[in-house]
């Protein structure tokens, strides 16, 4: 009879612990799952930042290069293209649109280097560092989204949390990759 | 070094350059990145930089520094149980009537237990309430977007790249080249550069000094020098008290003439270690203390590299800092010498580097530097 209760009290006690130990590990895939949510729109916010920035720069270059026709045009396409997949187009195409629109206004600046009226323009100036310090957001937010990817993903595959992982439906989360440089290659960007 | 540093103007009287041209780019030219090729060449530096492994990451040497760091708190705390442990048996056999070894078990046991519970409270003190008293930020000026909109931009890019609420900034105007983090936990945080140093470095080095800042306070450096030095002032305290206990007893040490004459011996031997182990802990205390600062800083280091993934950056710009002259700040003091990026306090000329003292808050530059290019090659 004693030796019964005692048995019933450590299974009771071992299903307690077990409960605790699969509730720790829910709430750390959500915590990772969060995580990289929060990473993903912060790379929004930066790239909304830049879709903002944009038709200031044209303007402004513009006023001094207005004849370079085919490369504003560049610029303003690439970013009207990555406005209107913002919405609801799957990462990879989103990331291939972003990359193009980084290489036109690479281009852009390349091209100011042309005038030096126009380098000389406050106003011209202050965007620059605007846009080179966005290039810069964009890298990092995309850095820090893919860190926490990497560590969600390796919290839902590993042994034992891959259990609860599949148990509850944590689905796989994309990388957001770039084309051409390796991704772990720095982020820098110098216009000037 | 180009234009070298002006006077030196104490807190107060700084030449507070955004100030003068506020909502403007910074406009003045630039001193351009040092030429790290170069520095890499120099024999000592290549000797240095092939100590490390070729495929060398940063992400290696976090775990390095993370591990060191685990292993010298760990230290301090068996320090600080073995010292209460000596002390209470030293007391207790001086208080007589102890004849063996075995007696003396039960004070040991109580002066570690002792050591553990007050190193407990002085932890607890220092992670919730401690840190929020250690800075006073003297003669460092908050800087809005306006007033300097790239180290704003640099720092905001910053707190992006490590998923951190976007600290306060300070300019501190001297002409030292140093700069420093504080703040209990990242929503507190404020880094801080000197006018000196922000006005010498390119974008990069400048993106490279503020990710060690950065480092520091996702670290959460600040709270654990504080613990560690809080535990460097129990072991000194319980030394202290040690020898206060035996002046005191003397004067009123009568008693001791009754203990056994087996007691003679045990005493002797619980003594000369309790007064050796009391003249040395605290100065064990210390280097452990510093050579746990060294790691910190060696890991905020690799910290910055995993946020920028720009070794050149930040080696340029201690590069910049090693042949600076005068890096001592007047708002710094030997509490919140580990703070900054090099070391405020003495000063290190290039023949200075070189000698890695035991009680030195930060590695030598130079090590630093092969540390950082060692990732780049």
């Amino acid at each position: 009879m004693g030796g019964g209760l005692i048995i019933g009290l450590i299974i009771a006690g071992l299903f307690v612990v077990v409960v605790f130990i699969v509730m720790a590990m829910y709430n750390g895939l959500v915590k990772r799952r969060i995580g990289a949510d929060n990473a993903w729109s912060q790379i929004d916010v930066q790239l909304k930042r830049r879709y903002d920035l944009i038709p200031n720069l044209v303007e402004t270059v513009k006023g001094y290069a207005g004849h370079e026709k085919g490369t504003l045009e560049a610029v303003i396409a690439a970013r009207n293209q990555a406005v209107s997949l913002s919405g609801n187009a799957s990462v990879p195409q989103r990331a291939e649109a972003e990359n193009v629109l980084t290489q036109t206004v690479g281009r852009l600046f390349a091209l100011a280097e042309a005038y030096p009226q126009l380098k000389a323009n406050e106003n011209f100036a202050k965007l620059q560092e605007e846009l080179t310090s966005t290039e810069n957001r964009i890298g990092f937010a995309r850095q820090h989204y893919n860190d926490s990817v990497a560590r969600y993903e390796e919290s839902r595959q590993s042994f034992p949390t891959a259990v609860i992982a599949g148990m509850f439906n944590f689905e796989k989360r994309e990388y957001f990759n770039i084309t051409s440089a390796p991704e772990r290659e720095a982020p820098k960007v110098s216009f000037s | 070094m180009s234009g070298g540093p002006g006077p030196g103007f104490g807190p107060g009287f700084g030449q507070a350059r955004p100030r003068e041209e506020p909502g403007a780019v910074p406009k003045t030219p630039r001193a351009a990145a040092v030429n790290l090729d170069a520095v890499a060449a120099q024999p000592e530096m290549r000797a240095k930089i092939s100590a490390y492994p070729g495929n060398v990451t940063f992400v290696d040497l976090i775990e390095k520094n993370r591990r060191q760091s685990i292993v010298l708190m760990v230290c301090m705390l068996a320090l600080a149980v073995v010292v209460g442990g000596v002390m209470a048996a030293a007391i207790s056999a001086y208080g007589g009537g102890v004849a063996t070894f075995e007696q003396l078990l039960p004070s040991v046991l109580l002066g570690g237990v002792a050591a553990l519970l007050f190193g407990g409270i002085g932890a607890v003190w220092s992670w919730y309430g401690g840190a929020a008293a250690i800075l006073s930020m003297s003669g460092a000026k908050p800087i809005t977007r306006a007033d300097d909109l790239e180290l704003h931009n640099v720092v905001e890019e910053l707190s992006i790249a490590a998923g951190l609420p976007m600290p306060r900034v300070f300019l501190i105007p001297e002409t030292a080249l140093n700069a420093f983090a504080t703040g209990r936990d990242p929503a507190h945080a404020a880094v801080a550069i000197t006018t000196g140093l922000r006005s010498r470095l390119t974008r990069d080095e400048l993106q490279g000094v503020l990710a060690h800042e950065m480092a520091h306070v996702r670290h959460y450096d600040i709270r654990f020098s504080m613990l560690m030095a809080t535990m460097v002032g129990l072991i000194v305290f319980a030394c202290d008290a040690f020898w206060r206990i035996l002046r005191y007893g003397r004067l009123g040490g009568g008693r001791r003439g009754s203990s056994k004459d087996g007691a003679g011996a045990v005493m002797a031997v619980v003594f000369i270690v309790a007064l050796l182990l009391s003249l040395i802990a605290p100065i064990i205390a210390q280097i452990i203390q510093m050579t746990y600062s060294r790691e910190r800083e060696y890991l905020a280091d690799a910290g910055a590299i995993e946020l920028t993934r720009n070794p050149q950056g930040l080696a340029s710009a201690l590069q910049k800092l090693a042949g600076d002259e005068d890096p001592l700040v007047d708002a710094a003091n030997r509490g919140t010498a580990h703070l900054f990026i090099v070391n405020p306090l003495r000063k290190m000329r290039q023949a200075h580097q070189s000698l890695n003292t035991m009680f030195s808050s930060h590695p030598p530059i130079q090590d630093r530097i092969a540390r950082l290019l060692a990732l780049t090659r």
